[in-house]
């Protein structure tokens, strides 16, 4: 048992007298949507021990006698949920550069940075993005030297102080108009620049024997380059015209090795059986509706409707607010089941999407084997009335306790008659 | 321009006792401030009597009428209730589990000023040349081609305040607009609104000057006291310039040089201008309400407000509104203290709750933005009745935009700003299934023809699509 696990475990039998590692778990009468072949079980047991789920039952199942046992009966019960595209836990305030550890436009490098670097486990936005049902982040860095923004990971969001972190999970690189002007000024300038340092990359180590300078890429980022240039790394890219897109997945037809997934493509269903036929994946927010810029013209709320109903792999994620709201990725998501996606499409979208892109094992379903991330909801957890009753993350049950629910304890009642409100700390 | 006229409406509109004899007796030779040179061209759009039956209805007020009918007749609110009887030549429409609520109005919207795309050459909304830009009139800014305005009437608007932004301490003339497409701006302002004033607090002022680092004009404010007394040498100039045209009406003789900038502030200091202060920090607005006392104004609404749930009390006791939002926060230091029960914090200590979006993301859902309130508080044991709730979207801020007795809430007499939602409104999966302006059907999102496509739009890939 790690220190952390050790620590977790004492705060919870001290504040909440809640399931304990040792001791097994049983979540009984819940709506449980597995986000497997079990689909949607109305009335179930999951058991959980040792921070895995043991086995999703239908009700009246036998529950283990040494288990401690939370009621959800009637409430939506799911896996943890997962934000596929965050900046959380690397930004404290936005507006602050000195807690700002997104980008490095004036680094010399840029493949090699590694957002994980820049990890902060007490980011206040971390409880606040977990309770709210999220267990998982996919955090990115921001491109900001050239079109390589870095390499981004997953972390859960404990907020642990040796918070486990999936490093290196994915290279970001940024395309269309933003590539395009860290590129230099112009899409054929951002194409040349990709180009020469995949093959800097697929040339590591040996063109650098004699010297640390590539084409495009020094040593230091040409080896940070090189796993996803063999294909042994996740290549994201932030792209949104139907143009670019298309030219993505030209480079990807001359470059078969390569792992591709897309962030943004808010022009994506113009290209959509295409992006099905060749097996990459996207994030989209469905909030973007609006021709905000000259590559997202044809924006619409029925996106991700569209872009699943051609077979493509969707995933939800709040791309345009990932700092400090990537709890909404719930409420996007809803309002694309407005726009036509199917709530089932729209919960896998939060979690066997990203799990599928990001190679999470065991993460975004409740099954025999996986990891026990799960949420017990008050109400639909795409709904916006609602809200998670209980986060558990490896089987733990989470505080809900956040910078936020402090300070609304503190200013519940505005009574100084006795004595200031700051002597009041909820 | 006929002199005479202006003068008995600028006496009417100020209610001075002095207009009279005085001003008549120098006839053409008074010189006055023009009221309203950008008169509002917009009239209601051709409507039919409509009778919507077996709704759910909101009426704004506070109240729910479960299987609720609503007469609409000549584009305003005629009847409301359970037993109303269908004129023979109204247009009747079913709305058996449907909901209908007054329009949506938003009190801070920048489309038009910053609209879609977010090119430079189309960004138009803050005039930081000087941190004292009273002069300047966001309605000269606003595109009306906006996609923007398209979408926030899918999203239910009927009403919204375009404001300048926020680098200014005094940014410059906001306009209340009613959401139709228009060629000209005067084709979609407010008839008879009254014109605001966007003032800044905190951080903004002194990022963008003080700490502009080159990239602006630079100099004061570099900090809050400076912003402070930024306002307060303005008011007293303004106050100054004041006297001075009250006495010039009174008496007669050098007509004072007329001024832009001041002309905006002595509007405010005559009660015609209302005051719409972006302003986070609950320190700040409490010294904001100090300055309006010192200088004999008011604050109309402090906006974005994420504090004020720390000094509900003493916004409830001076009287301005929060325009806020649900659950922004943390982007910079003045909104870290961001809380999800903000507003039904604000909503119970008794003060005026407003949602809104300072977005054309967000002002395409502002029912849903009010329904995660209206839920977190909820959850706080704040139990808010949804019917009650729904005044932050409509009759709140139609109050901080002085239209309340025009629009806002469906009482007979008022302006027909009406929305059919799919279902109840609080929900995520609601949408807007009819939106009337005016007792005019300005969007039906089962009718294509109802479905405005900007300039911007057409002939660019999605025109015309379902967004």
């Amino acid at each position: 048992m790690s220190a952390r696990h050790i620590a977790s475990l004492i705060a919870v039998v001290a504040s909440l007298a809640l399931p304990v590692v040792a001791q097994p778990v049983a979540i009984v009468g819940g709506k449980v949507w597995t986000g497997t072949r079990q689909g949607t079980v109305p009335s179930a047991v999951v058991v959980i021990d040792n921070g895995r789920v043991v086995s999703v039952n239908k009700a009246g199942s036998p529950v283990p006698l040494d288990a401690t046992v939370i009621d959800a009966g009637g409430k939506w019960v799911t896996p943890g949920l997962i934000a596929a595209f965050s900046r959380t836990g690397i930004v404290e305030v936005d507006a602050e550069e000195t807690t700002d550890d997104t980008s490095a436009g004036k680094s010399d490098y840029s493949v090699a940075l590694d957002a994980a670097d820049g990890f902060n486990p007490d980011a206040t936005a971390i409880a606040v993005t977990r309770v709210e049902g999220i267990t998982r982040i996919v955090v990115a860095p921001e491109a900001s030297s050239n079109l390589f923004a870095g390499q981004g990971f997953v972390a859960d969001t404990t907020g642990a102080v040796d918070t486990e972190i999936d490093r290196k999970a994915f290279v970001l690189i940024s395309l269309g108009e933003h590539g395009a002007s860290l590129a230099g000024g112009s899409r054929p300038a951002a194409w040349a620049q990709l180009r020469a340092a995949l093959d800097d990359a697929k040339a590591y180590p040996g063109r650098y024997l004699a010297s640390n300078e590539g084409t495009a890429l020094d040593r230091v980022d040409a080896a940070a380059l090189a796993p996803a240039a063999k294909g042994q790394q996740l290549i994201l890219i932030e792209a949104n015209k139907a143009s670019d897109l298309n030219a993505i997945m030209d480079f990807a037809e001359a470059n078969k090795d390569l792992d591709i997934a897309i962030v943004g493509a808010d022009e994506g269903w113009r290209v959509a059986p295409r992006l099905a036929k060749a097996g990459i994946p996207v994030i989209v927010d469905a909030f973007s509706n609006l021709p905000a810029s000259f590559e997202r013209l044809g924006a619409t709320g029925e996106n991700a409707a569209r872009l699943k109903a051609a077979g493509v792999t969707v995933a939800i994620a709040a791309i345009s607010d990932g700092t400090h709201n990537a709890r909404l990725a719930m409420q996007i998501a809803g309002n694309a089941v407005a726009n036509g996606l199917s709530h089932d499409d729209a919960m896998d979208a939060l979690t066997t999407a990203p799990a599928a892109i990001f190679g999470l094992q065991g993460l975004g379903v409740i099954g025999p084997g996986s990891r026990a991330d799960i949420v017990v909801w008050d109400g639909d957890p795409l709904e916006v009335t609602s809200n998670p009753d209980v986060v558990m993350i490896d089987g733990e049950v989470q505080s809900m306790v956040t910078r936020q629910s402090q300070l609304r304890d503190r200013y519940l009642k505005l009574d100084e008659r006795e004595r200031p409100l700051a002597y009041v700390k909820p | 321009m006929n002199r005479v006229s202006l003068t008995g409406v600028l006496c009417m509109a100020l209610l001075l006792a002095a207009c009279g004899g005085k001003n008549d007796a120098s006839g053409d030779e008074g010189i006055t401030v023009p009221k309203d040179p950008f008169p509002s061209t917009y009239t209601a759009y051709p409507n039919v009597a409509v009778f919507i039956s077996n709704a759910t209805i909101i009426d704004g007020t506070g109240a729910k009428i479960e299987n609720g009918s609503l007469l609409l007749v000549d584009g305003k609110v005629s009847a409301i209730g359970k037993d109303i009887e269908a004129p023979a030549d109204a247009k009747k429409i079913d709305a058996s589990g449907r909901w209908v609520t007054p329009g949506i109005i938003d009190n801070h919207s920048h489309l038009g000023a910053y609209p879609s795309p977010g090119v430079s050459s189309l960004s138009d909304g803050n005039e930081i040349s000087a941190p004292v830009t009273a002069e300047v009139w966001v309605e000269h800014s606003v595109w009306p081609q906006d996609p923007g305005f398209t979408r926030a009437l899918a999203g239910g608007i009927t009403s919204l305040q375009i404001l300048p932004g926020s680098a200014n301490l005094f940014g410059g003339r906001g306009v209340v607009l009613k959401n139709v497409p228009s060629r000209t701006v005067q084709g979609m302002k407010f008839p008879g609104a009254p014109y605001t004033l966007k003032m800044a607090c905190g951080e903004n002022p002194k990022r963008v000057y003080g700490y502009g680092g080159g990239r602006y004009p630079g100099g004061a404010p570099y900090s809050r006291m400076g912003n402070v007394a930024g306002y307060r040498a303005a008011w007293i100039q303004a106050t100054d310039y004041k006297r001075k045209w009250d006495k010039y009406e009174k008496e007669g003789g050098d007509a004072p040089t007329r001024d832009l900038e001041l002309d905006t502030l002595k509007g405010v200091l005559d009660g015609d201008i209302l005051v719409h202060m972006h302003c986070y920090r609950a320190d700040e607005m409490a010294q904001v309400m100090d300055i309006s006392k010192e200088f004999g104004y008011k604050v109309t609404a402090f906006h974005h407000a994420v504090e004020s749930y720390k000094i509900a009390d003493k916004l409830a006791e001076y009287g301005a509104c929060s325009s806020m939002w649900a659950d922004w926060w943390g982007f910079k230091m003045e909104a870290y203290d961001g809380i999800k029960e903000n507003i039904p914090l604000v909503h119970k200590a008794g003060a005026c709750a407003i949602v809104h979006s300072d977005s054309e993301v967000g002002i395409q859902r502002l029912n849903q933005e009010a329904a995660k309130a209206w839920a977190d508080g909820k959850k706080v044991g704040i139990n808010i009745p949804e019917e009650e709730a729904w005044q932050w979207l409509s009759l709140n801020p139609a109050k901080s935009l002085g239209i309340d007795t025009k629009t806002g809430s469906l009482v007979p007499g008022k302006m027909a700003d009406v929305v059919i939602w799919s279902g109840n409104p609080f929900s995520v999966y609601s949408k807007a299934d009819q939106v009337y302006i005016d007792g005019a059907l300005m969007y039906d999102r089962s009718d294509a023809t109802r479905r405005p496509v900007s300039d911007f739009e057409l002939g660019q890939p999605g025109e015309g699509d379902l967004k």
